[in-house]
């Protein structure tokens, strides 16, 4: 290898299969095949011919233009109220702040389907908070591209909640209280000195947030149903789509998959610029 | 180093009455922090126009005195007064003071001028106004041409100027630098501390610095206080506290040995044992101290010597130290010993062996404790 002096500089590039045991080696290739092939297999049965067809069909595009709205208003949604959130838990010293550190990063775990009752018992027109808004400002959350909105915020915010808020963690305090010896107030000392600074992970954590809200499923079904044109966003019409015309299903997945890999090339472009 | 401070220019006549007066201008503080075990407990009071320096080894609290000064860390007891205006419950950002960061915190985003400009814009500025004082100060240290410059393209000195025209530029009443040369490479630091002093000097209000390192500190500061374990163990002149260390810690910042003992006449009666002459003459509790360059080693017992101070020791560690070996000695009394090269070499010195050390007694100095 490049052990020896008398090499030259330039590196070798290394070879996998040297020196790795064969006990990690073939679980490794089993484990990479696996997430791999279905995504070959989307690829090799896509309807190549009649894709532009399939794509440019009005309920391809209606589902398309709802699920682009409704994930990026969530994620300016989750933006607004995250970014203060991630700032509180990672700034300031109270007690159960553990807890509800625990509790924000809960929907992270949590079966989205799970997400979307919780969702009706506290928005629906009999929930909790549901029926104070509809009694008082006839507002109906459930079944509505607001309530789609709401399900894939409830989602994708602890994404960037938790990005950001581990970007604060790295970002050294002490800026911000340089920036108040210099008269600085606390408010000001966030947006003048701490926002800019933690802006590559805003950024990282609003694109993973909008990923999974793009994604959301279990929580919008069961929060805001599945009405054409108005809550059915792209994975439910590939859901449904999968039942009558698997053709459609896969050229909307791969739509979702294009989407996908446009996000990780984005991210990845994030990182080595701001690393 | 500088035997005496040279008088400071630009300075207005001194205020009639010291800073400890209420009323006064100046800085007047007693400093009590509680932060678990650790308790700091310091009076602090300086002179419009005075440099103060804290100095003590790490973890003696001088940056936790710092952060008190600017706000930064809540006095537990104790009070705070600056011009005869008090203090202790007024916010960070609105006190009157400018702070110097060890590591300089410039905001990696903001050029050097709106790193300057940060201060006189949340003062109130308007943006114009602010840039221009802010380039007024760059032009002031020397750094207009960098006025456009992040950061992380200026060099260590570059950005501790700028980090000194940013606590400058918000016009302090007290200003306060914490180890405001420890991150520069000792090349710098000789060019940067001139200029520091100087700027220090032109400086109208009181200034507080906090370092570990005497000669900074000797450099800068009209008055040196030395805290140790959130005490302080000793103020005064740097030459004063050079001449008569009175701890240990000092002591071997200036490079003495110290020692603590009972003067009866010309003999002091050390609290560690054996008693020393010296040709100084008082009673009562006293300070004994030599410099390690006066300790004469010999590996058999002398029997010509003159030296009246004669003490069994055995070596516990050799280091260079210049031109010189320093020898580390234990036995009857532990002190540090200054010889060349040769003659470590000729008398076989090593770890583990004895030797007699002598020292005379015209080259001790004994003063009350």
């Amino acid at each position: 290898m490049t052990t020896s002096r008398e090499t030259p500089r330039k590196t070798r590039p290394r070879t996998p299969g040297r020196g790795v045991p064969l006990a990690l080696l073939a679980p490794a290739l089993l484990g990479l095949a696996f997430l791999l092939v279905p995504l070959l297999a989307l690829l090799v049965r896509a309807p190549w011919r009649s894709l532009p067809e399939q794509l440019t069909s009005p309920e391809v595009w209606q589902a398309l233009r709802l699920s682009l709205f409704c994930a990026t208003t969530a994620t300016a949604l989750s933006l607004v109220v995250g970014v203060p959130l991630a700032w509180l838990l990672a700034r300031t010293d109270f007690p159960g702040r553990g807890l509800l550190r625990a509790l924000v990063t809960l929907p992270l775990v949590l079966p989205p389907v799970v997400g979307g009752v919780a969702l009706l018992l506290a928005l629906g027109r009999n929930g909790v908070v549901g029926q104070w808004l509809d009694a008082w400002f006839g507002i109906t959350l459930p079944f509505t591209t607001t309530g789609v909105i709401l399900a894939e915020t409830f989602v994708a915010m602890p994404f960037l909640v938790i990005s950001v808020e581990g970007t604060l963690r790295a970002t050294d305090p002490r800026y911000e209280e340089a920036a108040t010896t210099l008269g600085a107030s606390r408010f000001t000392a966030f947006r003048r000195v701490t926002l800019p600074l933690i802006a590559p992970g805003i950024a990282a954590g609003s694109v993973l947030a909008w990923a999974r809200a793009l994604g959301e499923f279990g929580a919008t079904i069961t929060f805001a149903g599945n009405f054409p044109g108005r809550t059915q966003t792209m994975p439910l019409a590939v859901y449904l789509a999968l039942q009558n015309d698997p053709a459609a299903a896969i050229a909307l997945s791969l739509v979702l998959l294009a989407v996908s890999i446009a996000v990780l090339a984005g991210l990845r472009d994030r990182w080595m610029r701001t690393v | 180093m500088p035997e005496t401070m040279p008088p400071r220019p630009g300075k207005g006549p001194a205020p009639a009455g010291t800073a400890s007066e209420p009323g006064a201008g100046g800085l007047d503080a007693r400093l009590v922090v509680d932060r678990g075990s650790f308790r700091l407990d310091i009076g602090l009071t300086a002179a419009q126009g005075e440099v103060v320096a804290l100095l003590g080894p790490n973890g003696a609290g001088k940056t936790t005195a710092l952060r008190a000064l600017a706000g930064l860390a809540p006095l537990t007891a104790g009070h705070l007064r600056l011009d005869g205006a008090d203090l202790h419950r007024t916010p960070p950002e609105s006190r009157p003071v400018g702070v110097v960061f060890q590591d300089y915190l410039l905001f990696p985003h903001l050029s050097a001028l709106d790193n300057v400009a940060f201060g006189p814009r949340c003062r109130g500025a308007g943006k114009a106004e602010a840039r221009a004082q802010a380039a007024e100060w760059l032009e002031r240290m020397g750094l207009a041409d960098h006025a456009g410059a992040k950061p992380r393209r200026l060099s260590g000195g570059q950005a501790q100027r700028v980090a000194l025209a940013r606590a400058l530029a918000t016009h302090p009443r007290l200003l306060l630098l914490d180890e405001p040369l420890a991150a520069l490479d000792a090349r710098t630091r000789l060019e940067v501390r001139a200029q520091l002093r100087r700027h220090l000097a032109a400086f109208e209000a009181v200034a507080v610095l906090v370092t570990h390192d005497p000669l900074d500190a000797m450099v800068l500061a009209d008055r040196l206080v030395v805290v140790e374990h959130g005490r302080i163990v000793q103020e005064g002149s740097p030459s004063a506290i050079a001449r008569h260390p009175r701890t240990e810690y000092i002591a071997q910042l200036v490079g003495l040995n110290l020692y603590r003992g009972h003067a009866d006449g010309h003999t002091v009666r050390l609290d560690a044992g054996p008693a020393v002459s010296t040709t100084d003459d008082l009673t009562g509790p006293a300070f004994v101290a030599f410099p390690p360059g006066a300790v004469t080693l010999y590996r058999d017992r002398p029997t010509g010597s003159s030296a009246r101070n004669l003490w069994h020791c055995a070596i516990a560690g050799l280091e260079t130290h210049g031109d010189q070996i320093r020898a580390e000695l234990t036995g009857e009394l532990s002190l540090a010993a200054d010889l060349t090269t040769a003659a470590a070499a000729e008398l076989d010195l090593h770890p583990g062996a004895p030797v007699w050390a002598t020292v005379k007694a015209t080259q001790t100095h004994a003063y009350p404790a």
